[in-house]
Parts: structure tokens; sequence; C-alpha cells
């Protein structure tokens, strides 16, 4: 047997689905949140698809617009909230533009859930920290309900949230709801406007109010690269160890599965080895400009 | 010891009178193979559908140089006497542009439609031994990876090979470096190795074997196996250019911040050739093309490029915006993260990259620079390699 033999007869089965292909999903609603940003519940047509459908927090989906182009969008809820698979998604690219004009009824195409979550399991037991910005809440959002809907399996809850303008502050609906359940907020924005009494200031500030143990604190951060930066500066400095700083990446994701080679960050495709990182993986290449 | 008539042994190596191979390509093509070859076109050796013998490059060679390729009439009537062209066996198995499936629109709804187009069966005849590795480079892409990607799957299996030994390096050469060559070692069915009047033939697999069935061959003699490990190693001991492998992961990874980034950004056209050639770059798109009337749209993949600033477009900007960070991610891809994706490097040393290049940027030399070395001490230094040609990976 020559290695050219060995290597036909090992090929990987024949009969797997398309990695690219979608599955229609209709929208049943449409939740205005804030300026230029919206949030789209879909379910599958196909009900014992959308019936077995199950994702991670931190996971994400692609969507497609038919003729018009495909999206990563993360997932905004929890599996199986209701009304179907949330996704928030702020309308500035090609199809994005298309999606807003979108109304319930309307079908997009899904495939996912795809990448690898906030890691909700190593967190048991310990504080954690969740700090966002801007529409980096959105992949946090199911975070946030799965830890208060078990509470009790968790220490302190902590989310530190900035926004540029209070009209930016997502799922403010929300919020009520939340502490009552047992997470503590601090909120921010980087420009106040007559009606605001809270805090000004870029989210990282935030940190300098709060006090942690390093020691049994996890953090799940999401933002902008810079934000997300200067955020894990400051907990490293107060000793919070790198291999406890979570971070959601962004970058360009086409096929989702780790082929197309559009997301790299050096060793990693973000899309399947992410997009939700422990620091001590990714310090090196993200503090790379332009890497 | 005259074997021909039947079908010859597996693992033999024999030997067959060159027109031979007409039969050969017709055999091919009856058995319902679509036969790949290089032949001239465009004013160089390209790879395209070969149909007769004299459709193949005979008696010419080729002259190439960082920025530089000429063909070139031969003294002799060598079938093979040149190494790689702009093209590889990549836009075969992954093709530059290739339609996915097609949306449907339906009522209230749309279905998706497999892409019907029959997959050509392929026979590569001539791929040298750096490109078969960057074949297999490829197969850990688009088939061992977390993901099965069908359309490749379908291409490459069963894809038929006749692997030419290299009777000559370029000057833009490296595979002795990158341990990918000149000798075949594995990923064929049958090898051949071009002596002044015969073939040497490797028979590898039982297909190889039935192939040859009927056919004048010949057993090959002592002397003739020693003429045809010569070959091999007289290309490889001529083989000038040398990248220094050691410890290049780290080596990228700790200089990224390396000056020599910016001297090569200020060369750099960021014009994409070099992935375009290169075997095994496998970044892609996926664009939609909708008909006029809206009712249906196709998925189309499409090559993509690390040098074209869309490839890491995200909804705030760029993530690499200038050449400096493009170049910088190709070079530390292709020597350093490929290796932490795949367990191998992502270069073959086959040297298109430089040929290719509008304005002959050498990747060993950039490699060297950033070791601190000009490329000439490299070269002196790692000289005793050349004695090693068939290294395994």
């Amino acid at each position: 047997m020559t290695p050219s033999d060995v290597r036909l007869q090992s090929f990987p089965p024949d009969g797997l689905p398309d990695p690219f292909g979608p599955e229609p999903a209709v929208i049943r609603a449409v939740e205005p949140e804030t300026p230029g940003v919206a949030t789209f519940w879909l379910e599958l047509q196909d009900a014992g698809r959308q019936a077995a459908y199950r994702c991670e927090p931190g996971q994400f989906n692609m969507l497609l617009v038919p003729g018009v182009g495909e999206v990563p969008i993360s997932i905004s809820s929890a599996s199986g909230e209701q009304p179907g698979i949330g996704h928030t998604i702020r309308f500035v690219g090609t199809v994005t533009r298309v999606i807003e004009r979108l109304r319930p009824g309307d079908v997009l195409g899904l495939r996912g859930p795809y990448g690898k979550g906030w890691p909700l399991e190593q967190a048991r037991g310990q504080d954690i920290l969740v700090v966002a910005g801007g529409l980096g809440l959105a992949p946090l959002r199911p975070v946030i309900r799965m830890l208060l809907a078990r509470r009790s399996e968790y220490g302190r809850l902590l989310l530190l949230y900035g926004a540029r303008q209070p009209v930016d502050l997502l799922y403010h609906r929300e919020y009520a709801g939340w502490e009552q359940q047992g997470l503590a907020m601090l909120v921010t924005v980087d420009r106040a406007d007559a009606t605001w009494t809270g805090r000004v200031g870029v989210v990282p500030t935030l940190l300098g109010r709060i006090d942690f143990d390093p020691t049994r604190t996890i953090a799940f951060i999401c933002g902008p690269e810079i934000m997300m930066r200067f955020t894990v500066y400051e907990l490293l400095a107060r000793r919070l160890a790198p291999g406890r700083v979570f971070l959601s990446i962004e970058r360009n994701m086409q096929c989702g599965v780790g082929l197309c080679g559009r997301c790299q960050l050096g060793p990693y495709f973000v899309c399947k080895d992410g997009p939700v990182f422990a620091f001590n993986r990714i310090g090196r290449f993200v503090n790379q400009e332009h890497f | 010891m005259p074997m021909s008539g039947g079908v010859p042994p597996l693992g033999r190596t024999v030997v067959l009178n060159k027109p031979d191979l007409g039969p050969i390509l017709d055999r091919l093509w009856q058995a319902g193979y679509t036969v790949i070859g290089p032949t001239i076109a465009q004013g160089a050796i390209v790879l395209d559908e070969v149909r007769r013998l004299d459709q193949l490059p005979i008696g010419w060679t080729d002259e190439q140089e960082g920025g530089t390729y000429r063909l070139k009439r031969r003294a002799d009537g060598a079938y093979f006497g040149y190494v790689v062209g702009p093209h590889s066996w990549k836009k075969y198995l992954f093709p530059p542009q290739l339609s996915l499936f097609t949306l449907r629109r339906t009522q209230d709804s749309f279905q998706v439609q497999p892409n019907q187009e029959p997959v050509p069966r392929y026979a590569f005849l001539g791929a040298r031994s750096c490109d078969l590795h960057a074949i297999e480079i490829q197969d850990r892409t688009f088939l061992y990876g977390p993901s099965v990607d069908p359309h490749y799957r379908a291409r490459r299996e069963g894809v038929f090979v006749i692997a030419v030994n290299c009777s000559q390096a370029a000057p833009t050469c490296f595979c002795t470096s990158m341990q990918t060559g000149p000798k075949a070692e594995r990923g064929f069915d049958l090898a051949l190795t071009e002596l002044p009047d015969a073939f040497i033939v490797e028979v590898a697999t039982p297909r190889g074997a039935d192939l040859l069935a009927g056919l004048p061959y010949r057993e090959a003699t002592g002397e003739e196996l020693g003429a045809a490990a010569r070959v091999v190693r007289d290309t490889a001991a001529s083989m000038k250019r040398r990248l220094d492998t050691r410890d290049l992961p780290e080596l990228l990874y700790n200089n990224l911040e390396h000056p020599r980034w910016d001297d090569v950004a200020k060369r750099c056209l960021s014009c994409t050739n070099c992935t375009m050639v290169c075997p095994t770059c496998f970044c892609h798109g996926i664009e939609d093309v909708p008909d006029l009337d809206g009712q249906r749209a196709e998925r189309v993949r499409l090559w993509d490029s690390c040098f074209n600033p869309a490839h890491g477009y995200v909804a705030g900007g760029l993530v690499r915006p200038d050449i400096r960070s493009r170049y910088r991610q190709w070079l530390t891809h292709k020597l350093a993260s490929w290796i932490d994706q795949y367990g191998v490097s992502g270069c073959v040393g086959c040297g298109r990259c430089i040929t290719w290049c509008p304005v002959g940027i050498d990747i060993t030399e950039e490699v060297a620079a950033i070791r601190g070395s000009g490329g000439h001490e490299a070269v002196e230094r790692s000289g005793a390699g050349a004695s090693q040609p068939e290294g395994s990976r």
C-alpha cells in the first residue's frame, strides 16, 4: 500500500451538508433599540429545526439577504428565548442597511451557530465582571440572562457599561429587572445630554470605582478594540490573571467555519477558535497594532 | 528483464520510451479523466488541458528571477526541461471562481439549489514535488480541518497524478530549504524522471500500474536507477536560494515591529500577485450574484488575498489599513501561524511569489533581513543543506 492510496481512502465521508448553505428564517419581531440599531427576532421556517436550535452565549450566526450578501451577527438571546433567535444589528454596511428595511414576516437566510462563546462553566462559583462598550453589550446580553437565571451558582455579578451618548445605551428597558435579580450596574456615557444625570467618561474609567477580588473574579469584555485594550491593561495592573480575562474579538468572517481565512488573528481563526478568547492566548496579537 | 505486456508490479521502477507518454494520455482521456498538464500560452508555461504530446512544452525552458520570467528554446528535446510557471494545480481543486449554490425565491421563502455542474475527474500530468506538497497542505485546510469543504473534496478525491521529478532548478527555487523536493516522495500514481532518451517511471498505485499495461516498458537497470537518482541529486545541489527555517515562527512573532516591514512596504505594490500564484494560499470571499429579475441569486466563491484592503474589513474600518500590515500578515501567516494552524509551513519553496512579484520582492531575503543577516550570508551558512535533498517532512 502506497501513501497515495492511504490518503485517498482516508477522505472524509461524502454527503456532508454544504457548510455554506443557509436555512430560511422568518422575522418574528423587530424591536428598535437605539438610533440605527434594532433587534431582529428570527425563527427557522422549519419548525423541527427551530425546536432543535441551540446556541451558547457568545456565539454568532451568519445572516443572509439573498442577492445582497451575508454578515456575521452575534446572538443576543439565550437559547430557547422567545420570540426566537435575537440579533441586535447596527445598520452600517450594504447588507445590514437592507436588513433595516425588513419587517416581520420577511425571510432571511440563517446558518449557525458558530464559534466558541463565554466560558460560563469555568466561571461557576466566581465573581463575574462584565465590561461592555456600545453594541458590545449584544453578545453579553445572553450571558447576563444566564447568570441571573442561575444566580445562586455565581458570586458577585457586576456590569460596567458605557455608550457614546445616553440614547445609545442598549437594552435600557431591561436594566431595572437585571438589578432586581442581583446584577450590580455602573453605566457611563462619553457625552452627556440635557437628560443625563449619570456618569460621564469612557468605560475603563468605571474600573476605578469598583473593588474586585482578583483571586475569584472572571472578566468578560466586549466593545471597541481600544476600549477593550484599556480595560485589559487596567485589570491586569490590578492583578487579575490574563487567563481570567475573556474578550470577544471582531474580525471579517465570511464562512464562519475556518475556511475562508478572512478572520485570522495570528494563529487563530476568530470564527472557529473564538470569537471569545482568554487574554493569555491572544494578548501578544491583539496588542499589536493592525495585526 | 523485459516486463512489457502485462501490468507492472507495484513499487517497481520501469523504463518507458518518451513517446509512449502519448498512449498514456489517450488512456487517461478514454478512462474519463480531464488531463491537465503544462503547455505554452500567454508567453509562459501554464497549466491547461493536454490531449496530445505536442501540446507539452517539449524543447522549451523558462528563465526565472525575481520579477522576471522568460521562455527560451532548449538545445535538446526535453519534455519537462523547465520548472513551475504562474499556475498551480490549486486552480483546479480550488477554482478561482466557483458557484456554490443558487438561492431561488419561492412564494414565502427561498430554496437552496446545489450547483449541479458535474465535477471533472482530473489527471495531473507533470506535477512537481513542491506542488504535491502544496496539495497536501491545502488538503489540511479544506479536508482535515474543523469542517470539510465539499466542493474541494469533490475535485480532490480520485485525482490521478503523474509526478515529474525536477531535472533542473530555477534561481527562484528553494524546495530543499522547505524539504519539499526536488524528488516527489508521495501523493502520486506514477512518478517520472526524465533521462535524455527515456523516462524512469516509479509505479506507486494499482491504477498507475494498470495505466502501463500492455505498453513496451521494461524494468530499469541499476545503471538507469543510478542515473535517475543523479538527476534529482544534481538538481538539489544546483539550488542556490535558501530559506533558513530555524525557529521561524518565534523569529517572526518576536519581530512584528521590525523596521524591515516598513522597508518592504515601500517596495510592495499590494498587487496580490504573490497570493494568486502561491499554490497554498486559500483565502477567499463569498459573494452574491443576483439575477436581474430578483428571483435567483448565486452564491459565488472567489479567491481573495490578504493584500486586498477589504480582506480584513469590519464595520469599524480595515483591520490592516496599510501595506506594511498586509505584507506582515502574508509573511507571518505563510511561515509562522500556518504551522500553528496546520502543523506545517505554508511555504513549499516553489519560488512563484518571487518570480511573479512585479518588483521582485523575495520572501527568502525578507526573512534573512529580519534574521539580521544578508541573503548571501544565509546562503553560505546553510549551504550544507544542498547535500540532503530528500528530507522528509
